[in-house]
């Protein structure tokens, strides 16, 4: 199943399919790491809900749900 | 001499390998047109000496940041002999992105794979001569922390700093090299430097390379079109990012094998499963960033780095009545030297204070000395007033806040240090976003309270230039240390003065106005002059770990230097200065004081030259209470204001010299005794007496001094941190909001019906700004502001 990482829940993981978005901000996720083929876990939530935090490569990455959006992953686990 | 730069990811360890190799020969100056930090320093251990210098750390060498910029273009512009790429093992794949655009130059490269003792512990293992030949350059294993196998990386750095080395790419097997080739044979005619680099970063369409070579880049869009990548169609910027990564995975981190990270443990029914081990970092994480934790966490962290740097009574352990059942240790110590030192009638005082108070001790003792050496010496009443209070005075009152300045410091790069920071940046994100900023802005803000310069060399971690300029707008709203003073000696009059309330609620109540005008200052700017989307928030938060000694002590050494200088240079010519002004009639004759005994000639400071400025200024800030209405004395607010352009601490300095000039007509003694316990409230009380100021006249006094110009220092940091043409606009904007502000406070204090009109004049302001946005929207994707 396909979804976009800012629908997500806790523990929950995928491998990245496509990044949308344009400019400089999916240049940056690029150079972070984030990259069609990458698998992801979605570790937590800030106290107020957003950004989010993920592992991603092997370290801790917090992007915000706006930008998360952006990010397809393919997930196994049902919703 | 060799010289090499020293490039990596943050976090990777490079402040660490840096530290350890240059030692005590390691020197901070600042890059050409920007204030990042720039170190330099000798590594002497090795055959030859080697010039190291420090890049700031980044992720790539894509334009996001100033600080990629720099490292970009120091290698472009300076061609170092070696580049030594500190790598973490224990996060290949990221640090390895930032090692294949490096090969890209044309510069000889020595990967430092770092943390190599963690990798061992975890049992992973690693393949070094094999990723030595997939990467095609020397691979040393390291442990910048535990200073392993220093000698052999810097050896092999002389090496091959001695030999050429033509720039390659690991997207030579990728389909569109052959656009990058063409690109590079073009620029080769011209016999650009590192033209490989330059072509892939033109193919990356990279804003930088797209100004500089725009024949090329034509060429290159040209060629895009024929692309047609089944996951990305002809997104070239991603097929690269996308390759890099894949090969690095297959070539690279493939050299690392893990060990597993399962544990056995028991579940709830008792059975045997495996589980993954948690770190301890996670451990910690998980508290500190708690949902319903995290944020009370914070605001108790930063209540205690301040109180152990200001507090008076320490833990509140006197307000709480601790001391009541134990007199005999205070009335043992009374008397000696620790009262006044460990101790006051307030309580234990915290370091920050203790600190201060054993400086200014032996300050004072230092200026009597000297003083009494004059004297002795016979020096005229003139020589020793100009150098005990023109010279020694002004030095030493703002070198007292070292100590404060110190330590904060000292709290601050501990939380940066330890990782703590971003999560505080995380945690805080939500809210800040709101008024137009990333969580990121947090960090300088905060760093405000203690001192603005630092504060506004901090914004650099900002991406968005836009933020970054707003940022640096309103850090000094969050009142710094040397404001505390103005605070404290104003609350201190109103209290005694007006019989009103209590200090604390005054001084605390004026903090966080500074807080709500930079609230609202950044809520205008990000509608109104720096519009723009909300910068983006992608940001790496690295395990926990304990901050190095050696590192935190070399960056407070480095901050001391910075103060002193500054208080040897700007402030003490500053003091010089006004001390001038102060005893000089403008008909040059010297008006001789000497404390105790007041004025020796006929002539007062009423008659300086400073009071004939004052005078002339004094209408200006009739409007915020403290101008022409205050009749004769009304000046000393004025040339106060003023002074405090120089230095904030000047402006409290400035009364109590001032003062003087009031005490003859004003009987000291009638004064509250009260007053005493607090630095300069007699002083202010004093010119409350002599200029009948009301209490909303003082509030727009202290409102004035906390939101106008900052100190000289302040300005001069923003003007290196701001593009060029920037500053103007930047001290109009203080100008005017420290008009606005300061006037609202003095005119709604004393006539209340005016709130209306400035509700009004809001609102009308509030529906304008927000039919003009409605009308112009912002374009989409417009982030940089560069």
């Amino acid at each position: 199943m396909q979804i976009s990482l800012d629908k997500f829940k806790i523990k929950q993981k995928g491998m990245i399919v496509a990044v949308k978005g344009e400019g400089i901000v999916r240049k940056r996720l690029f150079d972070m790491g984030v990259t069609p083929g990458a698998s992801v876990v979605l570790v937590k939530k800030a106290p107020l809900g957003d950004p989010l935090e993920i592992t991603i490569r092997n370290y801790e990455l917090s992007l915000r749900k706006s930008e998360a959006q952006n990010i397809i992953l393919e997930t196994e686990d049902e919703l | 001499m060799i010289r090499v730069a020293l490039a990596g990811n943050p976090n990777s360890g490079k402040t660490t390998l840096f530290n350890s190799l240059t030692g005590s020969t390691a020197r901070v100056g600042n890059w050409p047109g920007v204030t990042v930090d720039k170190k330099e320093g000798v590594y002497k251990k090795g055959k030859e000496e080697v010039n190291i210098i420090d890049l700031p750390g980044i992720y790539s060498l894509s334009p996001y940041t100033p600080e990629e910029v720099i490292a970009r273009n120091f290698i472009i512009d300076e061609k170092p002999d070696c580049i030594i790429n500190i790598v973490d093992a224990t996060n290949l794949e990221r640090n390895l992105y930032l090692t294949s655009q490096l090969l890209e130059m044309d510069v000889p490269v020595v990967v430092a794979l770092n943390m190599i003792d963690v990798l061992s512990k975890n049992e992973d293992k690693i393949d070094i001569d094999g990723l030595r030949k997939e990467i095609g350059v020397p691979v040393v294993a390291i442990s910048a922390l535990k200073e392993e196998n220093l000698n052999t990386l810097m050896n092999e750095v002389v090496t091959t700093s001695k030999e050429k080395r033509l720039g390659t790419s690991i997207l030579k097997g990728c389909k569109i090299y052959s656009i990058i080739d063409n690109v590079k044979k073009q620029l080769d005619e011209n016999g650009l430097f590192s033209s490989l680099f330059h072509a892939v970063k033109l193919v990356e369409n990279d804003e930088i390379e797209k100004n500089m070579h725009p024949k090329e880049y034509e060429y290159v869009l040209k060629e895009k079109e024929k692309v047609n990548d089944p996951l990305f169609s002809n997104d070239l910027e991603a097929i690269v990012a996308d390759y890099r990564y894949k090969y690095i995975q297959k070539h690279f981190s493939s050299k690392l094998t893990k060990s597993s990270r399962l544990i056995k443990v028991k579940d709830k029914k008792g059975n045997l499963v495996e589980k993954e081990k948690v770190s301890i970092s996670d451990k910690i994480d998980k508290v500190l960033t708690n949902r319903v934790f995290g944020i009370l966490i914070f605001v108790v962290i930063l209540f205690f780095v301040f109180h152990l740097t200001f507090g008076e009574d320490l833990f509140y352990l006197s307000a709480m009545g601790a001391f009541n059942g134990v007199p005999e240790d205070f009335a043992l110590a009374s008397g000696t030297t620790f009262e006044g030192i460990l101790f006051s009638s307030g309580g234990i005082q915290s370091p920050g204070v203790f600190l201060q108070t054993v400086l200014i001790g032996f300050t004072d003792w230092i200026t009597g000395l000297i003083g009494d050496g004059l004297t002795l010496a016979c020096a005229s009443n003139w020589a020793t007033a100009f150098i005990c209070d023109g010279i020694l005075a002004g030095i030493f009152s703002v070198l007292s806040f070292l100590p404060q300045i110190l330590l904060l410091f000292l709290f601050f790069s501990f939380l940066e240090d330890s990782g703590y920071m971003a999560r505080v940046a995380f945690i805080l994100d939500r809210i800040f976003r709101r008024f137009g900023v990333s969580g990121r802005a947090f960090m300088p803000m905060i760093m405000g309270f203690g001192c603005s310069i630092p504060a506004m060399t901090n914004t650099r971690t900002l991406a968005n230039e836009k933020e970054r300029i707003a940022t640096i707008r309103v850090i000094p709203f969050f009142s710094c240390s040397a404001k505390l003073p103005i605070l404290t000696a104003c609350a201190g009059a109103i209290v005694s003065m007006f019989g009103v309330s209590n200090a604390d609620l005054i001084t605390l109540g004026m903090y966080f106005t500074g807080i709500i005008v930079a609230i609202i200052a950044l809520l205008v700017m990000r509608n109104t002059t720096l519009r723009g989307e909300t910068p983006p928030f992608i940001m790496e938060l690295p395990a926990y770990h304990w901050p190095q000694f050696k590192s935190l002590m070399m960056h407070l050494w480095d901050k001391a230097k910075h103060f002193v200088k500054k208080a040897f240079t700007i402030i003490l010519i500053s003091n010089l200065v006004i001390w001038f002004l102060q005893s000089f009639t403008p008909s040059w004759q010297y008006i001789e004081y000497v404390e105790g005994e007041g004025f020796l000639t006929n002539l007062t400071t009423d008659d300086s030259i400073l009071a004939q400025i004052g005078k002339i200024i004094q209408p200006l800030f009739t409007p915020l209470g403290f101008g022409s209405q205050l009749g004769n004395f009304g000046w000393v607010f004025a040339v106060g204001a003023i002074t405090g352009l120089i230095a904030k601490e000047n402006v409290i300095a400035t009364f109590a010299m001032l003062g003087a000039v009031v005490s003859i007509s004003i009987d000291p003694s009638t004064l509250p005794g009260t007053l005493e316990a607090i630095e300069g409230a007699s002083d202010v009380a004093m010119m409350v007496l002599a200029t009948n100021i009301n209490i909303p006249g003082i509030l727009a006094f202290i409102v004035f001094n906390m939101t106008t110009i900052p100190c000289f220092a302040a300005v001069a940091t923003a003007k290196a941190e701001l593009k060029k043409g920037t500053l103007k606009y930047t001290i109009i904007f203080w100008l005017v909001t420290s008009f606005i502000i300061s006037s609202a406070f003095y005119l709604i204090g004393t006539w209340w019906w005016t709130l209306f009109i400035y509700l009004a004049v809001i609102a009308i302001f509030i529906v304008a700004v927000y039919f003009y946005n409605k009308k112009h929207p912002i374009k989409k994707g417009e982030y940089s502001g560069a």
